[in-house]
């Protein structure tokens, strides 16, 4: 017996649309395979993952750990949004990470250099200047591939850890709040610097949230409906008909990295303008590798992405409370996110392809060709 | 069945009602093909009509839905290509599969299975390519060889595994009339030797000329056996049509040298791209209303660098270099071209006239978001789908495209079919100019001649037509007058009641034409 993939002579709809959650089954079913050899119960540890973090939605005491969700979910959503197209186009940035980091301290220089400076302006300012370092750093990239051909996976992905170095270099030196207790980080934003939460009275979720969805409305729009998000396409499945029809690839480079930089980069000043309220050298955690994950669960269609969001944000509380609730170690989220991805692309290859099985009889029949 | 076996022989190769279904679509429905020894055999077929897919079956790349194979008698099952090699078929295909990189021995032996050693390999092939008549030089990196050299390393690497059967798929349609010679003495030779040989093909005079036998289908179903020798071209096109095939109808253009020129080229030079690209030199054309222009000359002379410059998907440094409708174009992009009333067709069908994943519709909005924005596009850039879907399905009708589905992807289309959207595509926006590389590569004889017949009209209504092919027959039917494109040069325009078929074969061999001239006055 043996197994053969064979092309289909046209994609399936019915396997685009099933293909996410089949993925989710067989994470589930290796997650557990996984808390068994660690020795725990994988029933209870799949609950405290999956389960738990949700107890908000019919206990109102536990609403709070909704706001928490949406906290998390909003980074990831916003950033993979901007990834889709950057995948769509057939431009593979890495670097989200290193964009949010950049988005993040451009941002902030208003509330910690000009500490001075209060207005309702400050917020909008530090807002635009965050999109605006995002999309200059991922230019950075875009520049590269253009100019001198570069592979694009490695430039963006090393600017990470430059970003990240960078930021933590400010943070513990010319940024670092005096009155700090030697902690590295900023000074507390002022009030005018801070992103206001969405209900204050149910929980912390703030306005990032609201930008995330719609970011991911808007970029769908475009990409469904609109000539950009057909040049999009057409230069990212086939640049040589994409050159046909007069779209440019080097212009498609710097829009699709300085887009998703920019996308990337308001996820970070939210974040530091939002929870945290200052800058400090842990202001992600892996948001923007994640966001890979979530790009992709996602289909690469922005409205998918907005659930595939909401569930690796909860991969992320889950992780929390298993490891409060039965000592699961959390490296085991990175772990689970690994296979979700893993299961994701494996499972994309249904799509072009359908799985036959050739049984023994068939293998027979070949034998007896091969005698003749 | 005993008796009919008894009459014809034991047979090579019989089919029965082999059938093949996507979708809703019977490729092959219940087809019947038999090969006796030592017979070179006919399929014939439109586009689409199901010859590739009956091909493939009995190549082993796709797997029958019903019906029988017979390998000398014996019933087999193909299910993969080593197995068919294994049986003794062997198939040469339409489009190479060969790494330019590599010499012709190396990709030989990429292909067979035991470890031989690369000079084993090399020594093999070039005595077998000597005794057939092939000559190949077995460490020649294949970049540098042409088509016709191409196809000779395909053949030769089939015949190195001693096949049966050999299967040829359009085999002369890359290749000047002197290399089609010298293969049809190759097959004959074959012949000779007891091996049997299916041979696809639209070119019917060549059918006439060297098959035994005959398979016309039509809409995935056999219409009829017959011997070729016996028909005429006409009454075999009628077998594959259905109906008679429209002869292409030129009427001579009158007070051209009067009309004034919308396509003008003056001194186009490119360099190399790349190590296998050819360098255009000095190129100059005038193409005026109302006149189509053919190019002739063997694949990978330079015809699609110029293509490329031609249509501005590679710009020029001076604007008057290329001229549209007598404004200078040469920094205009392929858009700004199209602007002023070109239109292009490449050779490539699928992956750069056509994105192979994308819809019909998205591939009419693919080149003419920009000409026909005000019907396709609303405000701020938004598509309006419904007036493209409308456009698509006219195109559709218009050029009598066969497809599955109202709006399928354009990899779901037959090539024959894809080609004759790609072309209604363009016509359905009348350009003035019109410039279009291989219009006919691997269309069945009712589409070509549609496309023809379109191609001529759009010039006597007024418009310039520049038709790069390599099918002579092709040119001198719709061409008002044929320059030949040697390794980047071109040849000054020959008007059609001057042009001879062996001139023209002259100058595609690299006859320079002041060589021509020159041998004529000596003589």
């Amino acid at each position: 017996m043996r197994v053969e993939l064979v092309k289909r002579p046209q994609h399936s709809a019915l396997f685009s649309a099933l293909s996410p959650f089949i993925a989710l089954g067989l994470t589930l079913i290796a997650g557990a395979i996984m808390f068994s050899l660690l020795g725990k119960n994988p029933f209870d540890a799949l609950y405290y993952y999956f389960i738990d973090p949700l107890t908000g939605i019919w206990d109102p005491g536990n609403r709070w750990q909704l706001h928490e969700l949406a906290i998390k979910a909003a980074p990831l959503i916003l950033i993979a949004v901007g990834l889709s197209v950057c995948y769509l186009s057939n431009n593979w940035n890495i670097g989200a990470e290193g964009q949010f980091i950049a988005g993040a301290m451009a941002g902030s220089i208003i509330p910690v250099v000009f500490p001075g400076f209060q207005s309702w302006l400050v917020l909008p300012l530090m807002l635009v200047l965050g999109m605006a370092g995002g999309a200059a750093y991922a230019a950075i990239p875009a520049f590269f591939k253009v100019r001198f051909n570069t592979n694009e996976i490695l430039t963006s992905l090393m600017l990470v850890y430059v970003a990240q170095l960078f930021n933590d270099w400010l943070v513990r030196g010319i940024w670092r709040n005096p009155e700090g207790m030697s902690f590295p980080g900023t000074i507390r934003f002022s009030e005018y610097a801070i992103l206001p939460q969405i209900w204050p009275d149910a929980g912390r979720a703030h306005y990032g949230f609201v930008f995330a969805l719609v970011a991911a409305v808007l970029v769908w729009f475009m990409l469904s409906k609109m000539l950009k998000g057909f040049e999009v396409k057409v230069l990212g499945q086939s640049p040589r008909a994409g050159r046909f029809a007069g779209f440019s690839s080097g212009r498609m480079v710097f829009f699709a990295f300085m887009l998703s930089g920019a996308l990337a980069g308001l996820a970070g000043i939210s974040e530091v303008a939002g929870p945290i309220e200052h800058l400090n050298e842990k202001i992600s955690i892996g948001y923007g590798f994640t966001a890979i994950i979530v790009a992709f669960l996602g289909r690469l269609n922005p409205l998918g992405i907005v659930a595939a969001g909401l569930i690796l944000a909860l991969t992320y509380l889950g992780g929390e409370s298993a490891q409060i609730a039965i000592g699961v170690s959390d490296k085991a989220v990175r772990a689970f996110q690994g296979m979700l991805l893993f299961f994701v692309l494996a499972c994309d290859t249904l799509i072009h392809y359908r799985v036959r099985i050739v049984g023994t009889s068939a293998a027979k029949a070949e034998g007896a060709a091969q005698n003749v | 069945m005993e008796t009919t076996l008894a009459t014809s022989g034991p047979n090579l190769l019989e089919v029965r009602g082999l059938t093949k279904v996507f979708g809703t679509l019977k490729a092959c429905d219940g087809v019947d093909l038999t090969i006796g020894k030592g017979e070179i055999h006919a399929l014939l077929g439109e586009n689409g009509a199901g010859k590739s897919t009956l091909v493939k079956m009995l190549f082993g790349s796709l797997e029958p839905y019903s019906g029988e194979i017979r390998w000398n008698g014996e019933p087999v099952t193909i299910s993969s290509p080593s197995i068919a090699k294994k049986l003794g078929i062997g198939m040469v295909f339409q489009h190479f599969s060969l790494f330019e990189a590599l010499s012709a021995a190396e990709n030989i032996a990429l292909s067979l299975d035991d470890k031989t050693p690369i000079g084993t390999i090399a020594a093999k092939a070039q005595a077998l390519s000597y005794s057939y008549g092939l000559p190949l030089d077995p460490y020649a990196v294949v970049g540098d060889l042409s088509v016709g050299e191409r196809q000779r390393i395909e053949i030769i690497r089939c015949l190195l595994q001693t096949p049966d059967l050999i299967i040829l798929d359009e085999p002369t349609s890359v290749l000047t009339p002197q290399e089609a010679d010298k293969l049809f003495e190759t097959l004959e030779r074959l012949r000779s030797e007891g091996k049997s040989i299916l041979y696809i093909s639209h070119r019917l005079e060549e059918v006439k000329r060297m098959c035994d036998g005959a398979t016309v289908m039509r809409h995935g179903k056999v219409v009829g056996h017959c011997d070729p020798r016996q028909e005429t071209a006409a009454s075999l096109a009628r077998m594959m049509v259905g109906n008679e095939v429209q002869a292409v109808v030129r009427e001579p253009a009158e007070g051209m040298e009067r009309a004034e020129p919308l396509l003008e080229i003056r001194g186009l030079t490119r360099k190399p791209a790349t190590p296998f690209s050819t360098p255009l030199r000095d190129i100059s054309l005038a193409v005026r209303a109302g006149e189509v222009i053919g190019i002739a000359g063997v694949a990978g002379n330079g015809q699609g660098e110029f293509f490329e410059a031609v249509s501005g998907e590679v710009m020029q440094d001076e604007p008057a270099t290329i001229r549209i409708r007598g404004k200078d174009a040469g920094r205009l992009s392929i858009t700004g071209r199209r602007m002023l009333g070109a239109a292009f067709v490449p050779e490539e069908r699928l992956g750069h006239g056509a994105a192979p994943r994308m819809r019909l519709s998205e591939n009419l909005f693919l080149s003419r978001y920009a000409t026909d924005a005000k019907a396709f596009l609303g405000a701020g850039g938004l598509v309006r789908e419904g007036a493209i879907d409308g456009a698509t399905q006219r195109i559709i009708e218009e050029m009598d495209v066969r497809k599955s589905g109202r709006d399928p992807e354009a990899a779901a289309l037959s090539g024959g079919n894809l080609q004759k959207f790609i072309v209604g595509r363009e016509l359905d926006r009348s350009p003035t100019v019109m410039v279009v590389n291989q219009p006919t590569w691997g269309v069945d004889a009712g589409a070509a001649a549609k496309i023809r017949q379109s191609l001529i009209g759009l010039a006597r209504a007024g418009s310039a037509v520049l038709i790069i092919s390599q099918d002579l027959d092709e040119l001198f039917e719709i061409s008002d007058a044929i320059a030949v494109m040697h390794n980047g040069h071109l040849s000054t325009p020959l008007p059609i009641a001057e042009a001879t078929l062996e001139q023209i074969g002259l100058l595609m061999g690299g006859a320079e034409p002041g060589h021509a001239d020159h041998s004529m006055e000596t003589t």
